[in-house]
């Protein structure tokens, strides 16, 4: 290592830096609450090839390889030779941007003294995007909102009006659309002010040195780890709810020596309705599944990326083409770790955790004055994010209520209430709904949802598992399945709008991880800890963990006595 | 010199307890090893030694300023009371739950920090308070004393009480306390009403469940040094650091002890902010770089940059959000995993990686000779010659080149192909660049562009790497107090008596009520008022206002300071102007068409600030007489020449020394490099600027 490498070492640092700051600086001016609540962004730094050197960790995966692919898309389309200073570029294209209509991508080129030397890119999911609004009723993307194809938003610093125009004219909340795309075009500036302090700094002209360095250590690191694993192959299933019928997800995996290839071949057919899924945002979930099992650490590049190629046949749900709506394609991609995880638990055991909640239990309520409303009764629209539980692990136990793959944060009941007339009776653990095991599967959680007095409301739910629980695994129990009822225990479906009245509640109760190992072989002092706090109840303990009557009662004397 | 002239500051920190003398215008300051098991003890010693040093005797002192790291300390090691948490029926698990989130996206095996309170120890009662602070479901007495039976027989010491939206309305928690009260004597009671009326539950019921945690162990300790203290002839009042920069009595600080978490890093931007404003400077970053952790902050117009929320005890790497959120008025820092004792090692990328681990003092950096075998940041700094082996800490302890060479080779050298100078410079430089990256960071989260600010430097190992750290800023100015090493503790001797009332109470622009904004601040301000005139019966307090606005949608506010005016005579449009300016400045424009909401209202009263007499200008007179010179490398040059070796103490106001150079000191050693030249200003600060071309 010499002293330029040194100089690398620092600017590969930097770079990480400056998008991680990009990042914020969006989380901070976005107005989508799944950008500032959930992280639902990205942003990433790239050479004048348009391959990506560095991208801030978000939380979101499904644009890790959307990014990757996306600069090389704008590229072809704007073309080399009408590359300015002070352009902005821009597309919500869903396969050659981050998978649906709602998340806005916007390229800058970046110049330092003059030259031409990389791209700045990032996204965001924005809040509305016009068309039917943000749900799975779709039945083609024409409907899903306005397409803005891969264009100049602004040439040579001069913003595309026309463009404005139109976009204001097509959505629901045309200022904090406008206002959102400023935003990433300001965030790709702070970038580019950045890099261009960086190479004044370390005298560079060009990122020819830097980009050579930290693809070759990527690479070098990610295909070590790939040439450590076994040459195996294996092939998992996983059934889940769908929308109008129950969808199978098949996948094939198989560690070649110089990269992982992993096909979803057997999988079954687009959905008529917006729960389908462009390869981009399949890629960005199977791979992200990969990398957490076997290159955790390694940061997201186009080298660390490359050696995972995965594959879809055209015309399966996982590779849904155009005019498919997507809007939802998150529910989905959301459950493709766990099928990949089924295949890896085979090549590589005792790596990957067993089943989870998968998808993020979220919905949203559109509340509206009912019949005998009280004065001041308003219309609001309310999107919560919740998270059922995690897969056990092969040595701790399922994270309780911790969104996974996503890593989308909840909101604050308390925040939830001022945003319209919700009233959230109840958000707590759900004791018993973890999967047996000598790891026990995460609990899920319950959620009461009302309105506000002489408020009535329909809720969209975005919720699968109902009928395809989390599945344990090497003899670990299933996780509880999810249940949607009304307050009087009436069933309701687990995808779709549907009316509540005035007074009426939906008790919600969020699926469990699956367990893993048996039951029987889980340490006795922590199945007294899980009675003890509650996350199983003494029916559960006795007949799934084999306590006896008398254990029970002294954990919960103890627990009265305040010595538990 | 009157009794009112003698001071005394006393910081206990992780290792040392630090305590400062004041007399007129003279310090006496001495360092004690921190006694975990009875606290007291050190400060008995400390004060002892202090006091002999001075020729005056413990009644003459006229005040004690006290900050600790205990309350900070029992946090981290769980070493709290035996508390439980009463809540909203609903809403058991919040504390648990936390965000739902993971703070690390690639780690399977990711463990979430436990809650201070298990499950078992978290009760609910049938009760709602709505959004508007309207009763949903009224408390019944009955229920309360039902629970307050059960809760008898668990034998608690200290019980927190946090229900939904009690920030609005504290009706029902202030009946569970008449209850507890009746009930329960002395079992103490923490009300999140009172703790942190903040909205946001999961922030709000932490923070209550911390002090309720805190609470017996801060008192008793409180108790038991007040009564030593008197047994040692003490006779003035004593007083609390706290966490926003300024100093609460005693029995505030028992009361609120979650108020005292962080209180000797404040006491260090509290130091700084006090020799910003002895040189007028308006815009400075301090940097206070010690054996584990270095914290930046940010100090605009003399006063530290205050936040309402932060994190304590990070569990993974001083990862955010692997820590516990607590939201009280608080000095905002930036706090990372790099000092002298950070350990290296190579990482998949073959990059080097440096910190959060720590060599701690034992056995301390493989330059020790103590068995340290891993390369620390302390090894980097002497194998590249910015310390002397001999004249470590005044020369008591001895360092070994040899192995922080052999530390060096084994755990980066021999991974990378390089000499064990290139893996001290690989060292160096990431540690550098990690904290330069973290205040760039943080400048930009703040709108501030750091090329116009000065840096201070202090703590032990900060004026080894500010210069560095000053060259990757464009920073063309760092000073080097006196007494960096005891800055907390002399900080604390700073700062004003103040204390800050906050409140959430959403109220969009479009709706703005002027009526009741004027009334709320004035409540506020009466309430800040109060606990300042506890303190200080005479002193004339003022009032500062400040709230958080952003556009209606978004979920980030900004703070907006509020000119006293605006406080008195509230007007939608003065506050739309006030909100678009700052907005301006963090994010670069305004955005047409959007409502505007206030979401917390704050009001920090206090005493005026400890006058700082200027420090008259000073111009540079001779070069400084050398005492030698030795070899130290330059990162910024990639090599190595000789370095004039002066001493500090051997320096007169004027004298300046050009870079590349070393100025040795017992406590610390400071590094000019050939960038830059270091003058001595009149009360012993280095001023360390950018070199003018050529000779200076």
């Amino acid at each position: 290592m010499t002293s330029t490498q040194v100089s690398h070492q620092v600017m590969w640092n930097r770079l990480i830096s400056v998008v991680e700051e990009q990042a914020q600086a969006l989380v901070r001016t976005a107005f989508s609450t799944s950008v500032r609540e959930a992280g639902d962004l990205s942003a990433g730094v790239y050479d004048a090839e348009g391959r990506m050197l560095a991208q801030a960790v978000t939380g979101t995966p499904g644009h890790v390889n959307a990014m990757a692919d996306a600069v090389g898309h704008f590229i072809a389309r704007i073309g080399r030779g009408n590359i300015h200073a002070g352009d902005v570029y821009i597309t919500n294209d869903p396969w050659e941007g981050t998978g649906h209509l709602h998340d806005i991508t916007v390229v800058s080129p970046s110049f330092h003294k003059g030259a031409f030397v990389g791209f700045f890119a990032c996204t965001a999911h924005v809040v509305d995007i016009g068309g039917r609004g943000f749900g799975a009723d779709a039945n083609s993307v024409y409907e899903e909102g306005i397409y803005i194809p891969i264009m100049k938003f602004a040439d040579r610093g001069t913003v595309d009006r026309t463009l404005i125009h139109i976009l204001r004219g097509n959505v629901r909340e045309p200022d904090q659309l406008v206002g959102d795309i400023h935003a990433l075009a300001t965030c790709n500036e702070i970038g580019q002010r950045r890099l261009s302090d960086m190479m004044g700094e370390f005298g560079l002209t060009d990122l020819i040195g830097i980009a050579a360095y930290i693809l070759d250590n990527s690479r070098r690191a990610t295909l070590e780890r790939i040439a450590a694993l076994p040459r195996a192959e294996a092939r998992a299933e996983m059934r889940i709810d769908g929308y109008s019928s129950p969808i199978d997800l098949r996948v094939h995996v198989r560690v070649h020596e110089d990269h992982i290839a992993c096909d979803f071949a057997g999988t079954s057919g687009p959905d008529p309705k917006g729960i389908n899924v462009p390869m981009v945002y399949t890629k960005a979930y199977a791979c992200y599944a990969l990398k957490c099992a076997i290159a955790g650490d390694i940061p997201n590049n186009a080298a660390s990326l490359e050696p995972f190629r995965i594959t879809a046949p055209q015309g399966t749900i996982v590779n849904a083409l155009h005019p498919a709506p997507v809007a939802l394609r998150h529910i989905i991609g959301h459950m493709i770790p766990d099928v990949v995880f089924g295949a890896l638990d085979q090549i590589l055991p005792g790596t990957v955790p067993a089943e989870g909640a998968g998808c993020l239990c979220n919905f949203q309520v559109s509340l509206r004055p009912g019949p005998n409303a009280p004065q001041g009764a308003r219309r609001a629209e309310v999107l919560t994010f919740n998270s059922g539980g995690g897969g056990a692990r092969p040595d701790h136990d399922g994270l309780n209520a911790t969104a996974f793959p996503s890593g989308v944060m909840t909101m604050p009941v308390e925040a939830t209430e001022h945003t319209g007339p919700v009233i959230i009776w109840r958000k707590e653990l759900r004791p018993d709904s973890g999967g047996t095991g000598q790891r026990r599967g995460g609990l899920g959680q319950y959620m009461e949802v009302g309105a506000r007095a002489g408020h009535e409301f329909d809720i969209s739910a975005m919720f699968d598992r109902l009928h395809h629980p989390a599945r344990g695994r090497q003899g670990g129990g299933d996780g509880a399945p999810t249940t949607v009822t009304r307050e009087d225990g009436t069933a309701m479906r687990g995808k779709g709008r549907q009316f509540v009245p005035a007074g009426g509640r939906v008790h919600l109760a969020f699926p469990g991880g699956g367990g893993y190992g048996p039951a029987s072989a889980r340490a006795p002092a922590l199945v007294e800890q899980d009675l003890a706090r509650g996350y199983v109840t003494p029916e559960a303990a006795m007949r799934d963990y084999g306590l006896d009557a008398a254990q029970v009662a002294r954990i919960l004397d103890a627990v009265k006595k305040g010595t538990a | 010199m009157g009794k009112a002239d003698i001071r005394l500051g006393v910081d206990i920190g992780g290792t040392f307890t630090d305590v400062v003398l004041e007399t007129g215008g003279a310090q006496t300051s001495t360092k004690v090893l921190t006694t975990y098991a009875a606290p007291e003890d050190a400060i008995l010693v400390g004060i002892a030694q202090v006091c002999a040093r001075a020729g005056i005797d413990a009644g003459d002192i006229g005040q004690i300023i006290h900050g600790t790291t205990l309350a900070t300390n029992a946090l981290i090691e769980r070493r709290g009371a035996k508390t439980a948490l009463i809540t909203t029926q609903g809403f058991r698990d919040v504390i648990e739950m936390r965000t739902e989130s993971r703070f690390e996206q690639y780690d399977l095996n990711l463990e979430l920090p436990e809650p201070l309170l298990p499950r078992q120890r978290r009760y609910t009662l049938p009760e709602r308070i709505g959004a508007q602070g309207e009763v949903l479901i009224a408390l019944a007495r009955t229920e309360v004393e039902a629970l307050a039976d059960d809760l008898a027989q668990a034998e608690y010491e200290s019980i927190a009480v946090g229900f939904l939206h009690s920030y609005l309305n504290d009706s029902h928690e202030r009946m569970v306390r008449d209850v507890l009260e009746e009930r329960l004597p002395g079992v103490m009671v923490s009300l999140s009403s009172e703790v942190s009326p903040q909205m946001r539950e999961y922030e709000r019921f932490n923070t209550t469940v911390a002090n309720a945690y805190i609470k017996p162990l801060m008192k008793s300790y409180l108790g038991r040094l007040d009564g030593r203290l008197r047994a040692a002839g003490v006779t003035c009042p004593i007083f609390l650091m706290h966490s926003g920069g300024g100093i609460i009595s005693i029995e505030s600080a028992a009361d609120f002890p979650v108020r005292l978490v962080e209180s000797g890093p404040a006491g260090g931007a509290v130091f700084a902010a006090h020799i910003a404003a002895r040189y007028g400077l308006d815009k400075v970053l301090s940097f206070d770089m010690g054996g584990t952790t270095a914290k930046i902050c940010l100090i605009k117009g003399q006063t530290p940059k205050t936040s309402r929320v932060f994190e304590v005890a990070r569990t993974y790497r001083f990862k955010k959000g692997s820590g516990m959120p607590i939201s009280i008025p608080v000095i905002d820092m930036v706090e990372i995993g790099a000092g002298g004792g950070s350990l290296a090692h190579v990482d998949a990328m073959r990059q080097i990686r440096v910190g959060p681990e720590s060599a701690g003092s034992e056995p301390g950096p493989a330059c020790y000779g103590r068995g340290g075998t891993r390369p620390a940041v302390t090894d980097a700094d002497l194998v590249l010659g910015k310390l002397d082996p001999d004249g470590f800490a005044g020369g008591s302890i001895q360092l070994y080149p040899d192995r922080s060479e052999a530390a060096l080779m084994a755990d980066l050298g021999s991974l990378l192909d390089m000499d064990a100078r290139t893996a001290a410079y690989g060292l160096a430089e990431v540690v550098d660049e990690n904290m330069a990256n973290a205040a760039r960071v943080h400048a930009v989260e703040n709108g501030e562009d750091l090329a116009d600010y000065t840096m201070i430097a202090f703590g032990g190992a900060a004026p080894l790497h500010a210069a560095r750290l000053c060259e990757k800023l464009g920073v063309a100015r760092c000073l080097v107090p006196q007494g960096a090493g005891v800055g907390s503790a002399i900080g604390f001797l700073r700062a004003p008596f103040s204390f800050e009332a906050n409140r959430s109470v959403y109220m969009r622009l479009s709706d703005f009520d002027a009526p009741a904004v004027g009334r709320l601040l004035k409540e506020l301000a009466d309430q800040a008022t109060g606990f300042v005139r506890s303190c200080d019966a005479d002193a004339p307090i003022t009032a500062d206002y400040k709230v958080y606005m952003r556009y209606t949608g978004q979920g980030w506010e900004i703070p907006i300071v509020l000119p006293a005016q605006d406080a008195a005579q509230p007007d939608a449009a003065r506050f739309q102007a006030l909100f678009e300016t700052e907005y301006a400045k963090l994010f670069g424009r305004v955005v047409d068409g959007m409502d505007v909401e206030i979401t917390v209202w704050a009001v920090n009263a206090s005493t005026p600030h400890s006058m700082a007499a200027p420090v008259p200008a000073q111009t540079p007179t001779e070069a400084a007489g050398t005492r030698g010179t030795r070899a130290l490398f330059d990162p910024a040059r990639g090599q190595s020449s000789q370095a004039s070796v002066v001493a500090r103490t051997d320096l007169t106001p004027g004298e300046w020394l050009q870079g590349p150079g070393i100025i040795t000191e017992d406590e610390t050693t400071v590094i000019v490099p050939a960038s830059r030249r270091a003058m001595a200003q009149p009360d012993g600060t280095l001023d360390i600027t950018l070199s003018p071309e050529g000779t200076p």
